[in-house]
């Protein structure tokens, strides 16, 4: 099912600021047409590995291989879509999408011919024209990850993406982002602390332990079959099971995280 | 709709009944006219004015120089506003600087001005620069200032280049502080130029109210003062159009009713 060739390989990572140990050792491979999930109690670092392979913070030890190639700077494979969403409130709709192409250097009228069908993909024809504050929540959403995906990063990176949404808009970004994927297969790595979200939506859930000095504490392969109907998933026994097996190690990482908060 | 007609009409009433008021108090000669020149006074001067070409000589100087002052006095501030912005360690150096200038209450520095300048437009608009700088300065600075981090990193992860980050990210932010200055600035480049001409010139609505004023010629300052505030109000709806259409993006205020 996935694909031969590995577009990211972090082997042995340890993350450091200053004395504080963020990550003590992170081996993670993501095949290039593969979706991980990555799944931890808060403060473990998760987002911290996206800033690795983006090559905004350099490892302290270890190796970071994207496409087998050690990384030197900024990933340029790589695309990043952050929790909160980052667009310009000056904008369009359309001239968000279309910003990266821009600053390519490519025309306005072209990055705007480029974002339209992108617009459509997402769910927001009709749309162009609006600015970000004449969209809703989960519009937003949307525009930012075609924002994202327009630049056709052969990595794609989403840190908790959706976590600031309702229930059911969560759904239909589900639902969005998976049709784009199934269509369009990248490496795909997934942040969140949603453990439905990730099994929902990943080929594998990655589970990290409580931080400071996380490291990976399950790998778990998601053997759903794709495509997904988002909302049927999450009754079928085989997520409940899949659900139990990733709980049993990831509740007791977030029970300690817990307790160090107290 | 009816809220607003009913606002206009009171504040048109309010206004009337202080004319009207006014103009009999110095009719029943409650008030002295010398020192209060009435109404009817002040209208029919300021039609005397209109009559002659040498008035509106005035107001195209006086125009002129304030829009002059606006331009350089915008520009400068906007691109000192954005170098410190950016620039930490220049806005840390400078900062003492400014404030000392900003400090110096600026109308002292019109005879200054007249003394290097002459009595011409020069003196005038290097004036009103003086004061417009200062608020084009310290908005654009705050605007680049507080681009919203997320925003910032976001562009930086789709690989914005210098340039392009501060085209589409840091002018369009410091656009809207600036904008929102807009209003404040021009007054103050009208200000600049009417008190430097006040203060020595040979033309301009300042000359006109500062001559009325050595022949204690009341009507005359009253009649300019009236002259000046309908110049900056027309000014100042030139501005608020402006403002209207660069900032179409931002939300409309929420008790707009």
């Amino acid at each position: 099912m996935e694909g031969h060739a590995t577009a990211v390989d972090l082997r042995d990572v340890m993350i450091r600021f200053g004395e504080f140990t963020a990550i003590k050792s992170m081996d993670l491979t993501v095949g290039e047409t593969e979706f991980v999930a990555v799944v931890g109690p808060t403060g473990c670092g998760k987002s911290t590995i996206l800033n690795t392979v983006t090559g905004l913070l350099k490892p302290a030890a270890g190796d970071v291989r994207i496409f087998g190639k050690p990384l030197a700077g900024l990933n340029d494979q790589s695309g990043y879509m952050l929790q909160q969403e980052g667009l310009l409130p000056w904008k369009t709709a359309q001239d968000n999408v279309g910003l990266g192409l821009v600053f390519q250097g490519r025309s306005v009228e072209e990055a705007r011919e480029r974002a339209r069908p992108w617009l459509a993909k997402v769910g927001l024809r009709g749309f162009e024209e609006r600015y970000p504050h004449q969209l809703s929540g989960g519009q937003r959403k949307r525009v930012a990850m075609a924002q994202t995906l327009i630049m056709e990063p052969r990595i794609v990176l989403m840190d908790e993406p959706f976590s600031a949404l309702d229930v059911h808009t969560r759904r239909l970004m589900h639902r969005i982002l998976l049709d784009l994927w199934q269509a369009d297969r990248r490496s795909l790595i997934f942040i969140t602390h949603d453990l439905d979200e990730a099994i929902t939506l990943a080929d594998r859930v990655v589970v990290m332990s409580a931080g400071p000095a996380s490291r990976m504490v399950g790998d778990v392969r998601i053997t759903l079959p794709r495509p997904r109907d988002v909302s049927a998933l999450q009754t079928t026994d085989e997520f409940v099971a899949l659900y139990r097996e990733i709980w049993s190690l990831l509740g007791a990482e977030v029970e300690k995280s817990y307790a160090t908060q107290k | 709709m009816q809220r607003k007609s009913k606002i206009v009409l009171t504040q048109v009433e309010i206004v009337l009944a202080l004319l009207l008021a006014w103009e009999l108090g110095v009719r029943a000669g409650l008030i002295d006219s010398f020192f209060f020149p009435a109404p009817s006074a002040l209208i029919a001067r300021i039609k005397e004015w209109i009559s002659t070409p040498d008035f509106w000589t005035d107001v195209g100087i006086t125009l002129l120089e304030t829009v002059l002052s606006f331009a350089v006095g915008i520009g400068i501030g906007t691109a000192l506003g954005i170098w410190l912005g950016l620039s930490p360690f220049a806005a840390d150096v400078v900062q003492p600087f400014i404030k000392m200038f900003n400090a110096i209450p600026r109308i002292l520095l019109g005879p200054i001005f007249v003394i290097w300048f002459g009595l011409g437009l020069t003196s005038k608009v290097a004036l009103g620069v003086t004061l417009v700088l200062f608020v084009a300065f310290f908005n654009t600075f705050q605007g680049v200032r507080e681009v919203n981090p997320i925003v910032l990193a976001n562009a930086r992860l789709l690989r914005a280049s210098k340039s392009a980050l501060l085209r589409h990210v840091y002018l369009p932010s410091a656009t809207t502080w600036i904008l929102s200055s807009l209003r404040v600035s021009v007054g103050m480049a009208v200000m600049g130029a009417v008190v430097a001409e006040y203060l020595g010139s040979s033309a301009g609505l300042g000359h006109l109210i500062a001559q009325a004023e050595g022949v204690l010629d009341a009507t005359g300052v009253f009649a300019g003062i009236v002259v000046l505030s309908v110049f900056v109000v027309a000014l100042d709806a030139m501005v608020d159009r402006v403002e209207r259409r660069l900032l179409v993006w931002r939300p409309s205020p929420a008790h707009e009713s």
